[in-house]
């Protein structure tokens, strides 16, 4: 097992106040709350950060620990010396098994044997329904167009007939359902924490994340693509292939069309309860003058059009 | 029994605007007290349709809500009326990187 500085991961020196050690949690707290933060490490982080101030907001747990001494590192491989907590009584503030469900093997054999003198569980006869969870779950454009079905990985805790809290890997084959928009939370019921006693398992909710298109732009239900036109295409009108995510269609381009101009496909955005649209969007591409001939065609634009694009700023 | 979940997929429901319960049913769901969910009423942070709490019609969106308020009360020790501006704010961040996402894919 790995030792774990619970002062470096609080960001105090070890002779920090308690309310030095308060701030600085909550400070941690706020930053990688899984409901606030978006870095992507936000709940590991934020799970460290509880564990190490459930031991060092308790006077006594807290002076446990320091007995260890200040010389472990991080990662270091630890083994509790035997009887290393001779000498101290602890009153068991206790923590319940939702609170407590992913700390540390470190901490467990500090701190959370069973029957110990550390903590009472209080869950044993308590009638709590099970924490709702909450994942995120990447998905392609496509996937909300025809549905998929995705394998998530989660870490979840669970309880040993001993009490003993640990966690593994649930893995889990969940459906995404046609029709879903860029963070929609699909609520999968009883498949969040264990309930204590007879009580309920919690709920867990997955929030739908898009992952980011080369192409495709997601607004809602509505669907964007910025299509790259030829001036004379643009010009002329013209009938040109259109990827859409469920395949190309021919799209018909009024004549004199401008930069930056719309054009609705009804129906082809997100098949969701109310359908989206596919707005394509005219950007003009200028064609390269790496040739004489090409050069020679912008030269007589140059002399024949009688063209000001900056008319409209009086000069 | 989980294990079985490695062959079956399972479906859940969207959460959307559409599906409505009662204050009861919202209670039963959630295992929180009536109380309580009148007073995240009252702070402006489950907004029901109907006007007295009888008639009041709640959405799949107020389960999710009330969980996160749960977490952020129990976590951050926030007050209801700051959970209610995290949760204002958190709206309009998340809203705000959405349209810094679709500028940076423009340019």
């Amino acid at each position: 097992m790995e030792y774990k500085d619970y002062y470096k991961i609080v960001g105090v020196k070890r002779d920090a106040t308690q309310d030095e050690i308060k701030r600085a949690y909550r400070k941690l707290a706020r930053k990688y709350h899984p409901d606030i933060s978006k870095e992507a490490n936000a709940e590991e982080r934020f799970k460290e950060a509880g564990e190490a101030y459930e031991v060092l907001k308790d006077p006594e747990k807290r002076a446990a620990y320091d007995q260890l001494g200040a010389n472990w590192k991080t990662g270091q491989e630890f083994r509790p010396p035997p009887n290393w907590d001779t000498g101290f009584e602890f009153s068991g503030g206790g923590f319940t098994a939702g609170e407590s469900g992913g700390f540390s093997d470190f901490f467990e054999s500090l701190f959370g044997q069973t029957g110990g003198r550390f903590t009472q569980r209080r869950t044993s006869t308590m009638q709590m329904r099970g924490e709702d969870h909450t994942a995120k779950v990447l998905i392609n454009l496509e996937d909300a167009y025809h549905g998929a079905t995705q394998t998530l990985s989660l870490r979840v805790p669970q309880m040993d007939e001993a009490g003993h809290v640990s966690t593994r890997e649930h893995r889990l084959n969940v459906k995404i359902p046609k029709g879903i928009k860029q963070g929609q939370r699909i609520r999968l019921a009883g498949q969040g924490g264990p309930g204590s006693g007879n009580a309920p398992a919690g709920d867990l909710y997955l929030k739908v994340e898009f992952k980011t298109h080369p192409y495709y732009r997601v607004e809602g239900e509505n669907v964007y693509l910025d299509l790259p036109v030829a001036p004379w295409e643009i010009v002329l009108g013209a009938t040109l292939q259109v990827p859409t995510p469920e395949g190309a269609v021919n799209l018909k381009i009024p004549p004199a069309s401008k930069q930056g101009q719309k054009l609705r496909l009804k129906g082809r955005g997100i098949p969701a309860k109310e359908k989206g649209d596919l707005f394509v969007i005219l950007n003009i591409a200028l064609p390269p003058a790496d040739s004489e001939k090409a050069t020679s065609f912008y030269k007589n634009m140059a002399k024949e059009l009688a063209f000001n694009p900056r008319a409209h700023l009086g000069v | 029994m989980r294990e079985d979940n490695q062959t079956v997929a399972i479906s859940g429901i969207i959460i959307d605007k559409s599906l409505h319960f009662s204050l009861a049913e919202l209670c039963r769901e959630t295992a929180v007290p009536a109380e309580w969910v009148m007073t995240l009423v009252e702070e402006g942070i489950l907004e029901p349709e109907g006007e007295h709490s009888t008639q009041w019609r709640f959405t799949l969106e107020c389960c999710h809500t009330i969980s996160v308020v749960i977490r952020l009360q129990r976590d951050l020790g926030l007050n209801l009326a700051g959970v209610a501006l995290a949760l204002d704010l958190l709206e309009e961040v998340e809203d705000l990187r959405h349209r810094l996402d679709a500028l940076i894919l423009v340019s």
